[in-house]
């Protein structure tokens, strides 16, 4: 009886709040759906695969704590496995293709992961990026890569064997379906069971120890999911484009979505959207203007200014003003 | 044979590149007792302890808990034992409420922790439990609170409500009032001892006011080694202890006068 009066205005509040969020992701999954009437569906696809890409990485970073700088391999191997099959075996429809990459990701993620999981911070980083490197000198040897050239002219092919992907518009909302599923698990994960157990163990880990948690094979699941997310991303993104190129497997790539999940916000759910949509954009703006050859360092001033200035990210930042005026 | 005691320990021995750190420390802990690891600074109290809870290897000697080796154990093992730690340093979840924070302790058991398919929601049946567990520390208006924003008196208490949801039998305290005022010390001694009903303690103390009237039995280590064991009395009149604890002594009875 005490117990519910004291929890009440607490759980009022929280409907209240839940019903402000559903609003939002309601408004959110609106524009999405009419945004390709307004914007170049190519650009809209490629910033959601990028946006995928970070906030599987921001899993591991913003949730778990865990900073890898190899993120790069899982978005590759994601990419050549859908490309490659895509490319050989015509029958194959492009959900099976996505997925079977998506699966060669989690598996190389589960790997890269048992062999990396027991370092901590910079030693952590440093063994990701080590065998995110051999995964790059591997794909320039690899017969089925197409070595410096790439893979080119992957068919989109007809989704479930039906739909003809080769519009655009079609190809825009099955990525966009495949977004959400992607955002939508993240954001579940974050607040699951699981997902209590991540947080604390990254808010203390010896203590998490001290309660009976294995942390390390906690950590391992979050790196595994992060890796199939990231590797969902890239052969998403082949199938777009068609084509599965070293830029994928380059360690850039893997600096880029740190780059993308700082200045969005690390930790938050929508910062790595926000953050991907503006490294996206700058660079489709910069690449066609005279400023082309500057985008990497244009993009090295706004990171340094972002992180001297407002260091919890774009998003971070608006929740922090939105909290300080409106609570 | 010996199922008096809760735990013991057999020729401890810790060594960090040739320095010996703890020295053929052989400990018995009876069950049922608060018993206390007393001894000046740097005499390998903590180490003892991380130890004890296999947060570090020994280099020598056998643990047994119940009669039953632990020495080749991992951490979260012997916590699941019902063997729980607590840290010098007031180890809470900081950016959790306080009702987050015991439930942590108390959802291990359901299975249900890898699962990253369902709703935290699926926990909410815990928070009635973690509630009295609030409530037996005294801090039931603090459940909604992040444990960030609690005053440092609040959150040691908490660490003890998040220990109890282990339901342990056996709790080891790591300086448990270090850092405290006065009024707050009090507060930790008196719920010490209300949850030491039922249950064997272990603390690693420096306050000796704290030590006097809590503890059944005491261990003074020094330099690595056991000085003396005893009830506070015998201890306490021991002098080798007292020159152990030259000075120490004193400013240990001044603060917690």
């Amino acid at each position: 009886m005490a117990t519910t009066q004291t929890m009440t205005p607490s759980m009022k509040r929280e409907r209240r709040a839940n019903l402000r969020r559903n609003a939002f992701y309601l408004a959110l999954i609106a524009i999405g759906l009419v945004a390709p009437f307004f914007a170049y569906p190519v650009f809209l696809m490629k910033v959601l695969c990028f946006a995928l890409f970070a906030c599987a990485f921001n899993l591991l970073l913003g949730y778990a704590g865990l900073l890898s700088f190899g993120h790069a391999a899982f978005l590759a191997t994601g990419g050549y496995v859908t490309g490659y099959l895509l490319a050989s075996y015509p029958a194959l429809t492009p959900e099976l293709g996505i997925l079977i990459g998506t699966a060669a990701a989690l598996v190389l993620g589960a790997a890269f992961g048992a062999l990396s999981i027991r370092r901590q911070g910079i030693y952590f980083a440093m063994v990701t990026l080590a065998l995110a490197q051999l995964m790059f000198f591997f794909y320039i040897q690899a017969p089925f890569t197409g070595g410096e050239d790439g893979l080119h002219g992957v068919p989109r092919g007809h989704l479930f064997g039906v739909i003809s992907l080769r519009s655009n518009l079609a190809m825009y909302y099955f990525v966009f379906a495949i977004f959400l599923f992607g955002f939508a698990l993240i954001q579940r994960a974050v607040h699951s069971p699981f997902g209590q157990v991540l947080k604390a163990i990254r808010e203390n880990e010896p203590r998490a120890v001290s309660l009976g948690y294995n942390t390390d094979a906690y950590k391992l699941v979050a790196f595994i999911l992060s890796a199939g997310l990231a590797g969902l991303a890239g052969s998403t993104k082949t199938v777009v484009f068609q084509l599965a190129s070293l830029t994928d497997a380059h360690w850039h790539m893997s600096g880029e979505v740190i780059l993308m999940t700082l200045l969005g916000g690390v930790g938050t759910l929508f910062g790595p959207v926000v953050g991907a949509g503006l490294v996206v954009s700058l660079q489709h703006m910069l690449a066609q203007s005279p400023l082309g050859n500057w985008v990497g360092p244009i993009l090295g001033v706004i990171f340094v200014v972002c992180v001297l200035s407002f260091r919890s990210g774009i998003v971070g930042e608006a929740m922090k003003m939105y909290r300080k005026n409106f609570k | 044979m010996t199922q008096e005691f809760i735990l013991e320990t057999r020729g401890l021995t810790k060594q960090f590149r040739g320095f010996t750190a703890v020295d053929e420390v052989n400990l018995q802990v009876r069950e049922g007792h608060i018993h206390a690891l007393i001894g000046p600074n740097g005499a390998g109290k903590t180490t003892v302890f991380n130890l004890l809870t296999k947060f570090l290897p020994p280099t020598r000697g056998e643990i047994l808990y119940r009669d039953k080796p632990i020495t080749g154990m991992k951490a979260n093992e012997i916590a699941r034992m019902g063997m729980v730690r607590s840290f010098q340093i007031s180890a809470v979840f900081a950016h959790m409420t306080a009702l987050e924070n015991v439930r942590v302790a108390l959802q291990r058991p359901i299975g249900t922790s890898f699962h990253f398919w369902k709703s935290e929601r699926t926990l909410d049946h815990l928070n009635d439990r973690a509630i009295e567990l609030l409530d037996e520390v005294g801090l039931r208006e603090y459940a909604d609170v992040l444990t960030v924003e609690m005053p440092y008196g609040r959150k040691r208490a908490l660490e003890v409500a998040t220990t109890l949801a282990m339901n342990p039998t056996l709790m080891l305290l790591d300086e448990p009032t270090q850092g405290m005022g006065a009024e707050d010390v009090d507060r930790i001694v008196a719920l010490i001892r209300r949850v030491a009903q039922g249950r064997t303690v272990l603390m690693v103390e420096h306050n000796l006011s704290v030590v006097s009237r809590l503890c059944d039995r005491i261990t003074v280590l020094a330099r690595g080694a056991v000085l003396a064991e005893g009830d506070y009395q015998t201890v306490s009149a021991d002098p080798r202890v007292r020159e152990a604890y030259m000075g120490s002594e004193a400013a240990a009875e001044e603060t917690s006068a």
